[in-house]
């Protein structure tokens, strides 16, 4: 394991930390204000790439389709709270399990129907096509830098967002006590259709950003909701500053223990028990972490809701 | 009583079908016997208890590689290798349990997540039991060297005992002393501790039960597709398990099995009409969490009970 190499897997791992981020983030609030959990959000991530890709085969430009993908995306993401999401606010975890995981089903299976089983592609923007050298010996490919700095900008405009403006006042107060902003005045019905919305764009938003590096498929959005849940479970639900730190830190574990878990498992095994142990090790690293954090902190690292 | 018209028309099932010249049922209403044990066992912890384990699928998978273990390993008997399935399982449970007990609400749904997640890899580094690709049972578990369950028939009834023996144990624990502990538990902890029951101890011994019973139902599974896989530990696995319990109706032991019927045959039935059968089955998972509040179980019996009157 070189030193580039290292460095390669640091950068992968804040790419795939951001993203995470990007998907964690509304999820995170949705759950923290509305106390709802959507299990539709990694179908909505999947959702989004494929809008691009659609768009994309329309325009032919790549800023034209990913405009045009969080339009949609923001649509959808609307009309199912007003179809769905709201009948659901009052009632028991389980109906909104159940719920969201027929939505899973129809957008799933609906994305099969129109587009087929077989992954399709997003090609990059001729712009931010081709890699830079980063130090001796390491190209990096442009395109995985504009998702570190579109992660990091968002997460920037989110924290501003939260921290400083009077929306991100009542969705503080609402992750903190839904009912009591209530009976102060604010409209909470108008509050929940602004975070689902925000939580929804998020999403179509690292779904087109997601797309020129992975494989756009029916079901990418299965994987990643669980690493979403994992994010917001160990930063703590319904914060921004948790959701960000951990998805840093699981994006960042999973991808260095990838690489590493080989090499140090055969520091204890033989090379034959060390490729098998490895990266069966590697895929349970986050799952460890989480259960770690929770066994220590049952609250999260950085819990919204006090007590 | 309705208890007793339900087992007789299982029991009656295979003929029948057999008669109408569509035996081919009798191995999907097998599969579907072997999901309603894993749902009722589900149910024990997740209705009455109020625990979400949303890692039910890694007991269902440790009871398959229980067998199948022992099946690479020469050991075919299933006097062997079913109890071995439940005690592997039922282990399992009990040492997670330990963990994800201490917390609660989603974050017990997320630790039970994790626990089942790690089993499932764990799997696929056994490259010595076929790794990511699974293995086949050659033959089903045996019985003194006799082929018991060989043929759709025999193995349709011990599913159909299995079920019926799980119902009538979990329905015998509900009603005692123990179940009624379980269900202060979802109710009120707090007041269950200050009565002075061990809360914790109830719950985990409920979920150990709930995990052997789920390798049973793994031990099962196992024979009854000769095969098997860490496809069987994924967390869809778990999440549908969670969808029968619920689409069936959460609150009631036979609830959750009719809901495991109900899904596997929608699958048989849809998967027959079009090839995008999810879609429609999301339809129906969606109209009945929206509208069933009680689930089909808890919303035909509401429905009966307005007939009568």
């Amino acid at each position: 394991m070189s030193l580039t190499l290292l460095a390669v897997q640091a950068l992968n791992g804040l790419q795939l930390g951001l993203l995470l981020f990007l998907i964690a983030a509304g999820l995170t609030l949705v759950f923290g204000v509305m106390d709802f959990i959507n299990l539709a959000h990694g179908a909505q991530y999947m959702t989004g790439a494929y809008l691009a890709v659609f768009f994309y085969g329309h325009t032919g430009h790549f800023g034209a389709a990913l405009a045009l993908a969080l339009l949609a995306a923001l649509a959808l993401g609307l009309v199912l709270e007003a179809l769905v999401w709201r009948r659901l606010y009052d009632r028991p975890h389980l109906d909104q399990v159940l719920a969201t995981f027929g939505v899973i089903l129809i957008l799933t299976e609906g994305a099969r129907a129109l587009f087929g089983p077989s992954p399709l592609s997003l090609p990059r923007p001729e712009i931010l096509s081709g890699a830079v050298p980063l130090m001796a010996g390491l190209n990096y490919p442009v395109w995985r830098l504009a998702i570190i700095a579109a992660g990091l900008a968002a997460a920037l405009g989110l924290w501003l967002m939260v921290a400083r403006t009077r929306l991100g006042m009542q969705v503080r107060a609402g992750a903190d006590d839904a009912a009591m902003i209530g009976a102060l005045g604010v409209d909470v019905a108008r509050l929940f259709r602004a975070v689902f919305g925000l939580g929804a764009m998020l999403a179509g938003f690292a779904g087109v950003m997601a797309a020129p590096v992975l494989a756009v498929e029916p079901d990418m959005g299965d994987g990643v909701l669980i690493l979403a849940f994992v994010v917001i479970v160990i930063g703590g639900v319904g914060s921004i500053r948790g959701a960000f730190i951990a998805a840093l830190m699981v994006g960042l574990v999973d991808t260095l223990g990838r690489s590493l878990s080989t090499d140090v498992a055969r520091l204890f095994l033989s090379p034959a028990a060390a490729n098998d142990a490895g990266p069966a090790v590697a895929s349970m690293l986050v799952y460890v972490l989480m259960a770690a954090v929770l066994f220590a902190r049952p609250q999260g690292l950085f819990p919204a809701r006090a007590g | 009583m309705r208890a007793a018209a339900v087992l007789l028309a299982l029991a009656a099932a295979p003929p029948v079908l057999e008669g109408l010249d569509a035996g081919f049922w009798v191995v999907t209403l097998s599969r579907a016997l072997i999901f309603a044990i894993a749902a009722m066992a589900l149910q024990f912890v997740l209705g009455r208890g109020g625990l979400v384990c949303f890692g039910f699928a890694a007991f269902m998978g440790i009871g398959a590689y229980a067998v199948g273990v022992a099946y690479a390993n020469g050991v075919e008997d299933a006097l062997v290798a079913f109890p071995l399935a439940m005690l592997a399982a039922g282990g399992f449970a009990a040492l997670t349990g330990l963990a994800a007990l201490r917390t609660r609400g989603v974050h017990f749904i997320m630790i039970t997540l994790a626990f089942g997640q790690m089993a499932y890899f764990a799997v696929t580094a056994l490259s010595a039991y076929g790794g990511d690709d699974g293995m086949t049972l050659w033959t089903r578990s045996t019985l003194g060297g006799f082929g018991w369950i060989e043929g759709r028939w025999p193995l349709y009834y011990a599913c159909l005992g299995a079920a019926a023996a799980t119902w009538a144990l979990l329905r015998a624990l509900g009603a005692s002393r123990f179940g009624r502990v379980i269900d202060g538990a979802r109710q009120n902890p707090g007041r269950m501790a200050a009565l002075g029951f061990d809360v914790r101890r109830a719950q985990l011994a409920a979920y150990a039960l709930s995990g052997a019973l789920g390798g049973l139902a793994g031990a099962l599974l196992a024979n009854h597709a000769e095969y098997v896989s860490p496809a069987y530990m994924s967390w869809h696995r778990s999440g549908e398990l969670i969808v029968m319990v619920v689409l069936g109706g959460a609150a009631s032991l036979g609830g959750a099995g009719f809901g495991a019927l109900v899904v596997v045959a929608l699958e048989e039935v849809l998967a027959g009409w079009t090839q995008h059968w999810r879609i429609a089955m999301g339809l129906i998972v969606l109209a009945v969490a929206l509208f069933a509040r009680d689930g089909l179980a808890g919303t035909l019996t509401g429905a009966l009970a307005r007939l009568r009157r």
